[in-house]
């Protein structure tokens, strides 16, 4: 065996993706597993840059030229399909003119292994490319876990939330959600009209018919409301049988009415419930926060607190926009006890 | 856009210029929540609109902060584990240039659903360069512009940065090579671990 014989025996096992060129440009003999990449097209006797691309350095498009670029990172491309892209270093051979370019694949041998069927006895043992795939599917294998536990998390996170925010029995929003959607027109600097309605007779159904029939009455009512009001607006059950609704950008009392009249009207229509028939009605109160205004969300409230009870003291199933002079009458009469005190009575 | 991505620009706001920022930002943007979590993805129009509300918190036109977004990425100690990563790209700025071709690949290969947009280093001589970064968001070329301009100096090389336009998804920038051994650089070791 000569010496340029044992060299390619030895290069083989060393370096299976190299390839010797000859003064030409030709290749003289390619390694086992580069040849594996075109299983159907000898190598050997082609042009290498027929073969390949050089796509960096960019300049280099002759033999001579790629022979000076010796010892610099070479970007070669398959030039027919599969397209893989590989790495490569060329030095000068034994003799005169030959070179040999030892090549890798670099960042694309997770695929050019599924594209080829490589096996670890195509790289040599000294090779990290084995250990690197290793590397690659175990962290992919613990990144995907980590994923859907995310993904699990983030689920549960939401319902959590949602659940926070929703009256389970009405799919309302609660007082929560409610606090939270006033801050934020109250951050946005947005006009809102706030209506707060009181159901009315709904504690006699309670106690004549029972919880079941109550729970159903909130269930209905709550429909009515969303049914009556825009997807921009927020329904809010904040107590027992007590409800306030937020209408943004809401121009003025005349506009609120009409969603009030259609509420009272709609809730004072008799509920039937497992052969019996509850009847409630509802009173309202309302009233506007402008943000021009000095006026802070709880005095507003509190306005439409006052607007609510003139409902109520007038006889119930009406509805009252407040104005200044409600609050003189309110004390003449009996002060508003605030909306956690039971009112009926 | 992946949390990554999104997270990013929290990191960046609230290191540069405080929670506070951020927070309002947040909600300029109309989000409901202040905290991105980095291996969750998001809707693709929360970013932009958080970009300009970010623009509008700073007083600042959107190119400048998100140059300054790019700066942050590669400089600041916090997030010293990504210029790290970009070092691994190559021994010189040059040789770093055209690595980028190859990072979407590499970020993929971290993290298999980061999709970042593909960039394309052309020479046109030895020192001088165009980049062609697809930009699915406004701007994203200036994210490159401050990154380049940190690693320039990081390689100690000299470079003069151009952003040169965009358009179709598509921004260009033009890298002129005056000195690639100007300053010394910092220090690189490739075996250092990230604390």
């Amino acid at each position: 065996m000569n010496d340029h014989e044992a060299l390619m025996q030895a290069l083989d096992v060393l370096c299976p993706m190299h390839v010797v060129l000859g003064p030409t440009g030709h290749v003289v003999h390619a390694g086992p597993t580069l040849q594996k990449l075109r299983p159907d097209a000898q190598m050997v006797g082609r042009r290498f840059l027929e073969i390949f691309d050089l796509k960096r350095p960019r300049a280099i498009t002759t033999m001579d030229a790629l022979r000076a670029a010796a010892g610099t990172k070479l970007h070669l491309q398959l030039r027919d399909a599969p397209k893989t892209e590989v790495k490569g270093l060329l030095v000068p051979g034994l003799t005169e003119g030959q070179s040999i370019v030892n090549l890798s694949f670099g960042i694309s041998v997770v695929d050019a292994v599924s594209d080829y069927a490589l096996t670890s006895g195509d790289f040599a043992a000294t090779d990290l490319t084995v250990e690197m795939l290793y590397l690659v599917e175990a962290k992919s294998a613990a990144m995907e876990a980590s994923r859907k536990l995310n993904l699990r998390l983030q689920g549960a996170m939401i319902a959590a939330e949602e659940q926070a925010f929703t009256d389970t029995l009405t799919g309302l929003k609660n007082r929560r959600a409610m606090d939270h959607v006033v801050a934020r027109h109250v951050d946005w600097g947005t006009r809102f009209g706030l209506m707060q309605i009181d159901l009315d007779w709904f504690k006699a159904v309670n106690d004549t018919l029972g919880h079941a029939a109550g729970d159903h009455v909130l269930q209905t009512v709550a429909r009515v409301m969303v049914e009556e009001t825009r997807d921009s607006d927020t329904v809010a059950r904040v107590g027992g049988d007590e409800f306030v609704i937020i209408l943004p950008h809401a121009k003025g009392g005349e506009a609120m009415e009409g969603i009030g009249r259609r509420i009272i009207e709609r809730l004072s229509r008799p509920i039937p419930f497992q052969g019996e028939v509850c009847k409630i009605s509802a009173s309202i109160g309302s009233a506007i926060y402008d943000p021009a205004s000095k006026q802070s969300v709880a005095e507003v409230m509190d306005d439409a607190d006052v607007a609510l009870y003139a409902s109520k003291h007038g006889g119930r199933g009406q509805q009252t926009h407040y104005v200044p002079a409600l609050r003189r009458s309110a004390e003449n009469l009996a002060p508003p006890k605030g909306r956690d005190v039971e009112r009926e009575s | 856009m992946h949390g990554l991505i999104n997270r990013a620009i929290q990191c960046f706001v609230t290191d540069s210029y405080g929670a506070d920022k951020w927070v309002e930002a947040t909600r300029i943007a109309d989000l409901d929540f202040v905290e991105f979590e980095a291996m969750l993805t998001y809707d693709d129009d929360i970013t932009p609109r958080l970009l300009d509300a970010i623009s509008n918190v700073l007083n600042r036109p959107r190119s400048d902060v998100m140059e300054d977004m790019g700066t942050y990425l590669v400089s600041h100690p916090n997030v010293e584990a990504l210029r790290r990563l970009l070092r691994f790209g190559g021994v010189t700025f040059v040789e770093f240039l055209h690595s980028l071709d190859d990072l979407p690949d590499r970020a993929r290969l971290a993290v298999s659903d980061l999709n970042l947009p593909r960039i394309e280093l052309r020479d046109h001589s030895p020192t001088h360069f165009s980049l062609i970064c697809e930009s699915p968001m406004v701007g994203y070329g200036h994210v490159m512009m401050g990154i380049l301009r940190t690693m320039a100096d990081d390689y100690g090389a000299l470079a003069l940065l151009e952003h040169t336009g965009g358009g179709d998804g598509i921004e260009t920038i033009s890298v002129t090579l005056v000195e690639t051994e100007f300053a010394a650089g910092r220090a690189f070791d490739l075996g250092a671990r990230a604390s």
